[in-house]
């Protein structure tokens, strides 16, 4: 049995508006155990983000406010850790890669000089002169598949293509030993045939590091081909948990269920009509469940109570009431 | 120009022969977006384009709406005849060809509401006059099947769906024969998606419409599109009847990108092709290889393939390649 | 999301709105005032802000000595340090300073009016059509002309206006009417011609609206949030300026009020009479800290977050 890396219980995260608190992310359970890949799928405006961003501490904590939840990494609440304590979790044991890799690597400076500041900043960089740290960044970027590595690292990030940059963020987060890679839709703007090779080259740079990814997607397709065990979100809730195989051979939530139902086959037959209703309001939720009211199998108990979690079979965890007495 | 049967049942709405569309970077380089570009366009028919950035797709449609300039080649739509020239379009030109665009954030002007939106067209073509305008708003507004209270809300408090179909209904409005869908639901969930493709297709049947559906998603192109075309670099490499697109890929181009394709069933992964391992970046449209433009990522290259550039072939009914490997098959 | 049309909304009831404010309902202007409020230093501004146009309003009303804006000399009451009865002391012609104060807001705010309303909407038209006709010769024409007119510093141009024409309010509104209107154009240059790529603009073109149309209806409504931004920090330059061309004598002639030539004509008796010279000084402090915070408001409340 793996120890359990990042353990996130019941989370809540809350957003100011001018209207009120925005209750986005209510109440999610989430666990990683080391060397696992862990999927968190879901639309947009379900949470997952913000739900990532609670995770390293960098949510504008004027504007957001959490009431509730532990996160807790390695045994410790990185919730209640102070500044200089989350600096160093930022620094050695989780790294993020974001949807867009233009935005996340600064323009006027070259790619030798954003690789050896994470170098620099890191446990790692102890003991290490200058040509050492150039070696690393040297080999992180041929770990990426990237020839000629010499002249990708004087280059601007302005010079490289889309490929070239996710390549290199991925190299960024993966320089220095990390034990989560938090990575955030990272093929989305990316071309089919560039995004396929990005994915695997995340799954065997992760693998063979041994080292924990959570990959948070809104493509079903992507998360079944790259990771070992899938989170569904819905509005805030994390309503179905199951190994890859079991998610998709028997998907127990009715959200599950009509996601899949929405994603084009390649068998052909026609589009469904998608999923009626639409996202519930965040600010003056409905009590009870969250997808009650488009849920075609609702209950009455479901507009009174939330669901909590319930463990099906082996890892398969779902928060509906239908499961509760079988 | 392809050598196909005449079909005299149904009327070509639109036909492209060798278009052409440059950009120039400075006196000797141009970026070669549009590179000879043929295909027609039934009445009726559903066309699909697919292809990776860099591969022409979206600057074809613009050139044929006439946003950007031609550089040569022909586009003849109902009838008439555009040619580099003379690259205007008149009045009837825009009353009958529409464009629905990808990024819904910037398709609509966030200082007007929907009713201000809807009657631009409305009232630039006559369709309805003043005091009949919001009757027939409303009427547009019950054919997307959006409710009628949307006429005073502005795109900045509705979804990215429901901006779509603010877009689709703006379309609808001058009555078009065509719609040009360049990547509609890219940025959109999957749910959404799937309400906005049955609401096109249901359009498509009720009012007799035909579209040029622009997507880089080829699991949601077998499900909308009545025949394929693929792109790379601005050439197109293979045109088919959709089922027989995804069922006998030719070109390897194709064969890639199908291979690519993440699906969610044990079903669908068997009927993708051999995983074919894609190496290496889309070369940069400013210096596209000589020979097949494709031979820099081809697994089943040749050495002419590195000297030649192919030709479009019809190798089976309908069914058009420009690839060195099938030049025998079309040897009679 | 099925939906039957409404047979009973009437069309006649369905009101206008006004083409260049956003759909205001009662939930946008409530947005405004929460993004507005939130910095305290804008509120304060806003009272600043009120308080200064009912100043220049109501002036005759509210100033205990009234008269001695016209001509009026008591030497008897002349250079007396702030009592009970003149609260901001007198001059040397013995006028009460804080009438005098009052009515230079006055002067001040008209000439604001006057300036801004010439020149923003020159400006903003012509950046308008060097925008959207870029790369024309429209663009270039306008934008060369524009780029003279900034290249000369704008004191300088104002003065040597002023000084050609009769030294009056009328010549010194004209002279900085004429230097202000480029910044205008140079803001809304740079607006219009990236809106002019933007999809809906596009859109308009392809439906085959007229170019009157997508100017004046597609793109103009998209500028206006950063112009009205700068036209509220711009009341505190325009005082400014105006101050200074009343410093050396151009504006308003004696013996109404303003503020440059209050500190002017007081400065000679400094450090004895310094009543002379502070108040005005503060008077023009108070007004530009005022419209500067009110300024940061107006931003804050346009701000998409973005």
């Amino acid at each position: 049995m793996n120890d359990i890396l990042l353990d996130i219980k019941n989370l809540k995260v809350w957003y100011n508006t001018y209207q009120g608190y925005a209750k986005v992310v209510d109440g999610v359970n989430l666990h990683v155990f080391k060397g696992e890949k862990v999927g968190l799928v879901g639309e947009s405006g379900c949470g997952k983000t913000t739900t990532m961003k609670t995770v390293l501490s960098v949510l504008d904590s004027s504007k957001s406010h959490i009431p509730e939840g532990e996160i807790l990494l390695n045994g410790q609440d990185v919730l209640k850790m102070k500044d200089n304590e989350i600096q160093k979790v930022r620094r050695n044991n989780i790294s993020m890669i974001s949807q867009a890799p233009s935005a996340a690597l600064n323009p006027v400076f070259t790619i030798e000089q954003q690789l050896i500041d994470v170098i620099k900043y890191s446990n790692a960089s102890k003991g290490l002169n200058n040509k050492e740290m150039y070696q690393m960044a040297i080999n992180a970027v041929n770990s990426v598949m990237i020839s000629d590595p010499e002249r990708i690292l004087k280059s601007y990030p302005h010079q490289l293509s889309g490929g070239m940059k996710q390549r290199i963020c991925i190299a960024m987060a993966l320089v220095t030993p990390r034990e989560l890679l938090i990575a955030d839709e990272p093929g989305t703007a990316l071309d089919v045939t560039i995004q396929d090779q990005i994915h695997r080259l995340l799954r065997v740079l992760v693998e063979e590091k041994g080292r924990s990814l959570i990959m948070i997607t809104h493509s079903l397709g992507v998360a079944r081909e790259l990771v070992d065990r899938i989170y569904v979100m819905y509005a805030g809730n994390t309503v179905e948990v199951a190994k890859t195989k079991d998610l998709f051979s028997n998907p127990l939530h009715p959200y599950t269920r009509g996601l899949m139902e929405c994603v084009p086959r390649l068998s052909g037959g026609g589009v469904t009509s998608g999923i009626y209703g639409y996202i519930p309001d965040y600010i003056n939720p409905t009590p009870g469940c969250r997808f009650y009211p488009r849920c075609p199998n609702a209950m009455d108990i479901c507009s009174k109570e939330k669901p909590q979690p319930i463990e099906v079979s082996d890892g398969h965890k779902v928060a509906c009431f239908k499961y509760t007495n079988s | 120009m392809f050598n196909s049967d005449k079909k005299t049942m149904s009327k070509e709405i639109l036909t492209i022969k060798d278009l052409k569309t440059y950009f120039p970077i400075d006196k000797t380089k141009f970026v070669r977006a549009v590179d000879g570009v043929s295909f027609n366009i039934k009445e009726g028919e559903i066309m699909g384009l697919v292809g990776e950035s860099g591969s022409g797709k979206s600057t074809i449609a613009y050139t044929v709406m006439g946003m950007y300039k031609q550089s040569g080649g022909e586009i003849i739509f109902n009838g008439e005849t555009i040619t580099a020239k003379d690259n205007k379009r008149n009045m009837e030109f825009k009353k009958n060809a529409q464009i629905v665009f990808q990024d819904p954030g910037s398709s609509l002007n966030p200082y007007q509401d929907v009713r201000q939106i809807l009657s631009l067209p409305l009232k630039v073509h006559k369709i309805a006059s003043a005091d009949k305008i919001d009757e027939k708003i409303l009427e547009i507004l019950d054919m997307v099947e959006l409710p009628s209270n949307f006429m005073h809300k502005s795109p900045n408090s509705i979804g990215g769906g429901e901006k779509q179909l603010v877009s689709i209904a703006r379309a609808l409005c001058s009555n078009p024969k065509f719609i040009i869908l360049d990547e509609p639901t890219s940025s959109l969930d999957v749910s959404i998606q799937a309400k906005i493709i049955n609401m096109l297709l249901k359009l498509h049947k009720d009012r007799n419409l035909t579209y040029m559906f622009i997507t880089h998603d080829l699991s949601l192109m077998r499900n909308i599109s009545t025949k394929v075309a693929i792109m790379y670099l601005g050439k197109i490499c293979e045109v088919a009847p959709t089922e027989e697109f995804y069922k006998a890929p030719l070109h390897p181009y194709t064969q890639m990108l199908l291979s690519a394709i993440p699906v969610i069933s044990e079903a669908e992964e068997a009927l993708k092709p051999k995983k074919v391992v894609s190496t290496g970046e889309i070369p940069s449209p400013v210096n596209i290889p000589k020979g097949c433009s494709f031979h820099t990522r081809c697994n089943l290259k040749m050495d002419i393939c590195c000297n030649e550039d192919p030709v479009m072939h019809e190798v089976s009914k309908d069914h058009f390649v420009r690839c060195h490997l099938y030049e025998d098959s079309v040897r009679k | 999301m099925t939906s039957k049309i409404d047979n009973n909304l009437k069309t006649k009831d369905m009101k206008r709105k006004p083409w260049f404010i956003k759909p205001s309902t009662k939930e946008n202007l409530r947005q405004y005032w929460y993004k507005f409020s939130r910095n305290k230093l804008s509120i304060i501004g806003l009272i600043i802000v009120t308080i200064s146009i009912l100043f220049a309003i109501f002036a005759p009303v509210i100033t205990p000595y009234p008269q001695h804006v016209r001509e009026y000399v008591d030497y008897s009451s002349a250079k007396l340090a702030p009592n009970s009865e003149y609260i901001f002391g007198t001059d040397v012609y013995g006028r009460d300073m804080f009438t005098r104060v009052i009515f230079s807001f006055r002067g001040a705010l008209y000439m604001t009016v006057i300036v801004l309303s010439l020149s923003v909407p020159v400006g903003v038209i012509l950046g308008l059509l060097a925008g959207y006709f870029n790369g024309t010769w429209v663009d270039t024409a306008i934008m060369r002309v524009t780029d003279i007119f900034l290249a000369l510093p704008p004191l300088i141009l104002a003065l040597a206006i002023a000084s050609v024409l009769e030294p009056n309010m009328t010549s010194s509104m004209i002279a900085v009417t004429i230097m202000w209107w480029p910044w205008y154009t140079r803001l809304v240059y740079g607006m219009a011609r990236s809106l002019s790529g933007e999809y809906f603009v596009k859109n308009a073109e392809l439906i085959g609206a007229s170019k009157a149309h997508i100017i004046f209806r597609e793109i103009l409504p998209n500028c206006l949030s950063p112009v009205f931004t700068k036209m509220a920090l711009d009341v505190g330059w325009v005082i400014l300026m105006g101050a200074s061309l009343s410093y050396v004598g151009l504006g308003e002639q004696p013996p109404t009020p303003a503020f440059g030539q209050m500190i002017s004509d007081g400065s000679r008796y400094l450090p004895d009479l310094w009543w002379l010279t502070i108040f005005p000084a503060l008077a023009i402090a108070f007004i530009i800290l005022g419209f500067n915070f009110f300024g940061d408001g107006v931003r804050d409340m346009f701000d998409t977050g973005r």
